[in-house]
């Protein structure tokens, strides 16, 4: 097993050198941009942010460790346009220091253990071939075995062109393991960023049980070019924002990048992973509600009649707080 | 998947010749429709409207059916044959409330217990701003969602155009076949040839390149069959195709309602887990393990020099520059 850092690629972000604020045109300072979380100071916009930083800013310090790091792509199709997609891959590779445009792992947030996957847009565009739909189905599959919660962070403009219908088909690889984590009570949170579009959109990214964008972040189903080909109109300036979908009821919240962290913890801890139906038993946590809890509560206040229509047999919690398990303690709770 | 091994080459002049007469065959304005082969195939059908939220979506059409006096749900993408009705079938480009629709037919064939058919025949879902707003992805993702966990079997059928998320919004299946001259692919060979070589006109190169007829597909293992079509192909008759899909159809669910619910939905699952090609190698995630020891972190904290500083990950994943513009996905 070869370890390599690639420190050589470390990029020197020198006093001298600025952005550019596409938005409000502002001079930023490249450093002050990156300890501002790559969002501009004057007006708010995020700019794209890497896996890396994606990781310290989500996670605790040193609890990410990547799964599957060794999957490699390969060219199904024998693909060449203007250059061979094996050419493509390896740019990508030297320019990013990744692999692929997405990487998996097991890390925590405020001490909450999840199974994490990441997109990075500047590795073709975060394009998902099979190697990412297959990090992506692993991820999913990690959180159902280790009954942890799952959380993808999107940026790509959709299935990769080059691996032809093998990209498109992961639009259902990737999705078949959500209907298992459903089975199973194990939340999903997805998390849009700038952009996403195309076939990460249609599926397991707008199959969150909670899904938060980050302001102004472009997410849409058709690129801007394929849309305006096809319709031959103008298009309405924003329709593909954020904050469009979060109108239309597509997303549950607009989320700046300074609070990610804060509120992917409370989301954690109000949705928490269900009992699992292996009767296990655990004891001394108070703070859930049992399998039944919430039917129990509403039988005792209308009587049998709701048991009776709900079909649902109620049974009395004993008198010295041995209920059901509810969940499986926390790490930090054992 | 077993590994292909092909060369990367830009198609030859022969096989872009032969992959656009297919693409043209697939779209053949005399081609067999969804409704035209429904009524060739089965006994009986009652064709069911709207989604029960927003209207109803004439791109794709729905209902119970009887396939050699079994019932069966039918759903399918369905083009017109002149302008007038290609204009109000929009081209056989559904909105989000044509796959609701199919969504609910689904549920229903998955509360009686029967099986599922459906045909594929569509350039793509549609792209406008108005299905945007009504959530197009959404509803892609959720059909797709719901067809991996239904619990009847499931056959798909290609009978024109398998054209990107909205083909696969109806078509994950146990089984996938489709017609000859049927064709599938991630994006439109225009909208490739737009992006990857800024060319429109190149379209007939990546259709080529993006190997989407059925034989490729077959290859690819995408489509587990290849229904042959007879004669010049599925435009000039009609009754033998729809007698071909028919035979296949039964011949597909002879095999795969013996499964029980538990295997249909493990060998469903299993069957999507291995699509693609992915390589196994030994390379390691490029950041050390932590090191534990005690002199190690007092080291750090205190910045001593001669304890290495962990490499931070945005060091070694930093955040870069724009992708290409040709490089984006679809
Ligand atoms: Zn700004």
């Amino acid at each position: 097993m070869q370890i390599k850092l690639p420190f050589s690629r470390r990029r020197e972000v020198t006093p001298e050198t600025w952005t550019v604020c596409p938005s409000c045109e502002s001079q930023i300072f490249n450093r002050q941009l990156e300890r501002n979380l790559r969002v501009c100071p004057t007006c708010g916009h995020h700019f794209r942010m890497g896996i890396g930083q994606r990781i310290e800013l989500m996670l605790d310090d040193g609890s990410f460790v990547e799964h599957d790091a060794g999957l490699d792509s390969g060219d199904p199709l024998g693909f060449h346009d203007q250059k061979p997609y094996v050419d493509r891959l390896e740019a990508a590779r030297i320019k990013t220091g990744l692999r692929e445009a997405a990487v998996w792992g097991i890390g925590s947030i405020e001490g909450q253990r999840v199974a994490i996957g990441l997109f990075d847009f500047h590795f073709m565009g975060g394009s998902m071939g099979s190697v990412v739909g297959e990090k992506l189905a692993r991820c999913f599959e990690a959180a159902l075995v280790e009954r942890i919660p799952a959380i993808v962070v999107s940026a790509s403009g959709g299935a990769r062109m080059q691996e032809g219908t093998l990209s498109l088909l992961q639009l259902a690889k990737t999705t078949a393991p959500l209907v298992r984590l459903d089975a199973a009570g194990i939340p999903f949170i997805s998390i849009l960023t700038d952009p996403t579009t195309g076939g990460v959109l249609a599926s397991f990214a707008s199959l969150g049980d909670v899904i938060l964008a980050e302001p102004k972040a472009l997410i849409g189903f058709a690129g801007a070019r394929v849309a305006s080909g096809t319709v031959g109109e103008e298009l309405p300036e924003g329709f593909q924002s954020a904050e469009s979908l979060l109108e239309h009821g597509f997303v549950d919240d607009i989320v700046p990048r300074s609070e990610l962290r804060p509120t992917l913890s409370r989301l954690l801890r109000l949705l928490p992973v269900a009992a699992a139906d292996d009767g296990l038993q655990t004891t001394g946590d108070t703070r859930g509600w049992g399998p039944i809890g919430v039917l129990s509560g509403m039988a005792e206040r209308f009587g049998t009649a709701v048991s009776e229509t709900i079909g649902i047999e109620v049974e009395q919690p004993p008198a010295d707080g041995s209920g059901p398990a509810s969940r499986r303690p926390r790490e930090d709770e054992r | 998947m077993s590994e292909i091994v092909l060369s990367a080459e830009a198609p030859t002049a022969e096989a872009i010749e032969s992959a656009w007469r297919r693409v043209q065959l697939a779209r053949h304005p005399q081609r067999p429709r969804t409704l035209d082969l429904i009524a060739l195939i089965f006994d009986d059908f009652a064709e069911l409207h709207g989604d029960r939220s927003f209207r109803d979506d004439p791109a794709i059409v729905g209902g119970p059916a009887l396939l050699e006096g079994r019932p069966v749900m039918v759903i399918g993408h369905q083009k017109g044959k002149d302008t007038e009705s290609n204009i109000s079938r929009n081209f056989g480009s559904p909105y989000p409330e044509g796959f609701r629709k199919a969504q609910r037919l689904m549920r229903l064939a998955d509360k009686l217990g029967i099986p599922l058919v459906t045909f594929l025949d569509t350039a793509g879902a549609f792209p406008g701003p108005a299905a945007e707003e009504r959530g197009q992805a959404e509803a892609i993702a959720s059909s797709i969602k719901l067809m991996t966990g239904l619990q009847v079997p499931i056959v798909v059928v290609i009978i024109g155009e398998g054209g990107s998320g909205g083909a696969l919004a109806i078509g994950v299946g146990d089984e996938v076949l489709a017609l000859e001259n049927a064709t599938y692919s991630v994006i439109s060979p225009e909208g490739c040839a737009a992006i990857l070589w800024r060319a429109p006109e190149s379209a007939p190169t990546a259709a080529a390149a993006m190997r989407m007829t059925a034989a490729d597909q077959l290859e690819l293992g995408v489509i587990d069959g290849v229904i042959e079509e007879p004669g010049e192909g599925a435009h000039a008759d009609h009754a033998g195709t729809a007698a071909a899909v028919k035979q296949a159809i039964l011949g597909t669910l002879g095999r795969i309602t013996r499964l029980d619910t538990e295997a249909l939905l493990t060998t469903r699952y299993a069957r999507l887990r291995g699509i693609g090609l992915v390589r196994e190698t030994e390379v390691a995630s490029p950041q050390l393990p932590q090191e534990p020891s005690l002199r190690r972190r007092i080291g750090r904290l205190l910045r001593l020099p001669g304890v290495p500083r962990r490499p931070r990950w945005s060091e070694i994943w930093p955040s870069g520059e724009d992708a290409d513009a040709n490089e984006e996905g679809a």
